[in-house]
């Protein structure tokens, strides 16, 4: 009795994997994996939505930040790469950066913070621990927590070289997502955070640097200075499948260029 | 196998730092071009951090289990067992997120910080994760001190409550601290939750600062290391293991002299 019972699961669960692998058409069943930058979430989140309606292939996001994006594609756990900030020289022996899209990294402050406006040098010393009261840079009397991201962030790499700061930050929090400072800033009426423009909602206020607000045609002017691009990170010594290759075609051909800005990227001029 | 890896991939890079810098350097800093990797600030993190905890916590946990054993009748006991072993059930990450969101901000407010994400709120959440344990287990012990020596005390006119503190907890004592090494081991190999509450930038530990625990350092720099960084959180992880491993030890010790 037993036998047979476990002949008949067995020859059921095969009846499924076959079923599974027989139906739907002939693309299911390939992936195209991405790894990367979590200020990337909503570009990617756009391109890879699109891109399965127009081809039914899909397209996995593995948000883990730029550093580890950068190395699963050389460990060749993935297809492509996604990183925040351009690759390094010796990065670039092995590696090809692409960059799709230019962001803004937004400085952002809690709602009730009425700081509007503060210039790369007030950020600068802010974040270096040199002022450490909003009464200076116009808020009210209360001390300043600078929220970061973890040391491999490309946002963080961003960040502190159009300030000027790396490796000087104070960080009271170093955190390990755009989502986290977001969260943080937004819970927190004396803190600081910088995250991807384009991930920014409305629970945490943008300030304006330098009197520039944040926009698709002042980080294009480059009027707005704190900007990185976004990369698309592939490896040198391999070929990408058939189907990555047609992602990352896509993700730089001009109909990627709408959905980039619906997510609140700007795409680069062709 | 984990301990000969750990030995293994975690010995090279204390042989390159040296080891005495390697753990009793104050800075942390791996990323630059000069790197310095002393984890004095993690371990004392995570000593601290255990020690808070296990103050809060143990007190607490064995006065619930004396409540639960002793006092508490059959259905209200029964409730709160059925609780208690919830409790233990519930992932780290969510005790993390809890504490992210209440703890925080109600810390920062309370004692009027500029930030809520310190040592203070890591110990509280680790207190409370570390309950469950220690709940259950010196429950257990405190069901097995025999009847006769509460009804003895009881005959000789001790109130309840003396029997309690004075016949039944002592008599219990090896299982309690069992109990306590058991919350010591659950509350120095915690990570994610303490992540999600303790600042995570590596400073000497101060009370209301922003930390990094030994856990902490591991997971959350393991996926972008290379290089020493990438074999120096090795080391952290073997230095990690024979904190847990010592800890095993002592735990092992107690029950045998429990069982003598």
């Amino acid at each position: 009795m037993k036998i047979i019972k476990k002949a008949m699961i067995g020859a059921a669960a095969m009846a499924m994997l076959f079923g599974i692998s027989g139906c739907g058409d002939n693309n299911s069943g390939q992936t195209v994996s991405t790894d990367g930058s979590t200020s990337m979430e909503s570009v990617i989140g756009f391109l890879s939505e699109a891109y399965q309606e127009k081809t039914g292939i899909k397209v996995t996001y593995n948000p883990t930040g730029s550093g580890s994006g950068i190395q699963a594609v050389q460990e060749n756990r993935c297809d492509i790469g996604l990183s925040s900030r351009d690759l390094k020289d010796e990065e670039k022996e092995k590696l090809n950066g692409t960059v799709i899209a230019y962001d803004g990294i937004a400085v952002i402050v809690n709602p009730e913070n009425p700081v509007e406006d503060m210039s790369v040098e007030q950020i600068a010393q802010i974040y270096t621990g040199e002022i450490d009261n909003w009464q200076e840079v116009g808020g009210e009397d209360s001390p300043i927590v600078c929220i970061g991201r973890e040391a491999a962030s490309g946002t963080r790499d961003g960040f502190e070289s159009v300030t000027g700061t790396a490796d000087k930050c104070k960080y009271a929090q170093e955190l390990t997502s755009t989502g986290d400072v977001i969260q943080t800033v937004a819970s927190n009426p004396n803190a600081i955070g910088y995250a991807s423009l384009a991930s920014v909602g409305d629970s945490v206020k943008t300030v304006s640097v330098n009197s520039v607000t944040p926009s698709e045609e002042t980080i294009l002017s480059g009027d707005y200075s704190v900007q990185r691009g976004f990369f698309l990170v592939t490896s040198k010594d391999r070929n990408l499948s058939e189907q990555a290759q047609n992602f990352y075609d896509f993700c730089i051909s001009n109909e990627a260029d709408d959905l980039i800005r619906k997510a609140g990227a700007v795409p680069i001029e062709k | 196998m984990i301990t000969i890896f750990l030995i293994i991939s975690g010995i090279p890079a204390i042989k390159e730092i040296g080891l005495t810098e390697f753990l009793l350097e104050t800075e942390w800093i791996p990323t630059t071009g000069s790197p310095k990797f002393g984890i004095m600030p993690f371990i004392l993190t995570s000593l601290y951090g255990t020690f808070g905890a296990i103050l809060l916590g143990v007190p607490l946990g064995i006065l619930c289990a004396v409540f639960l054993t002793k006092i508490a009748g059959k259905r209200i006991g029964g409730v709160v067992s059925g609780a208690v072993d919830l409790m233990a059930g519930i992932p780290s990450v969510v005790y993390g997120l809890v504490g992210m969101i209440v703890i925080v901000p109600t810390v920062r407010e309370i004692f009027g910080l500029p930030d809520g994400a310190n040592l203070f709120s890591a110990i509280i959440v680790l207190a409370v994760m570390i309950l469950p344990s220690v709940i259950s287990v010196s429950e257990t012990a405190l069901n097995a001190v025999p009847k006769e020596f509460e009804e003895a005390s009881l005959a000789l006119g001790a109130t309840k409550t003396e029997t309690i503190f004075k016949v039944s907890v002592p008599a219990a004592k090896s299982g309690i601290l069992a109990a306590v090494v058991l919350g010591v081991g659950r509350a120095i190999g915690e990570a994610m939750a303490v992540m999600m509450v303790s600042g995570n930038v590596a400073n000497m530990p101060k009370i209301f600062g922003s930390v990094r625990f030994l856990t902490t350092a591991v997971a959350s720099e393991m996926s972008y290391s290379s290089g020493l960084h990438n074999k120096a959180l090795f080391s952290i992880a073997l230095v990690l293991f024979i904190f847990i491993m010592a800890i095993n030890l002592m735990l092992n010790i107690v029950i045998k002299r429990e069982k003598k």
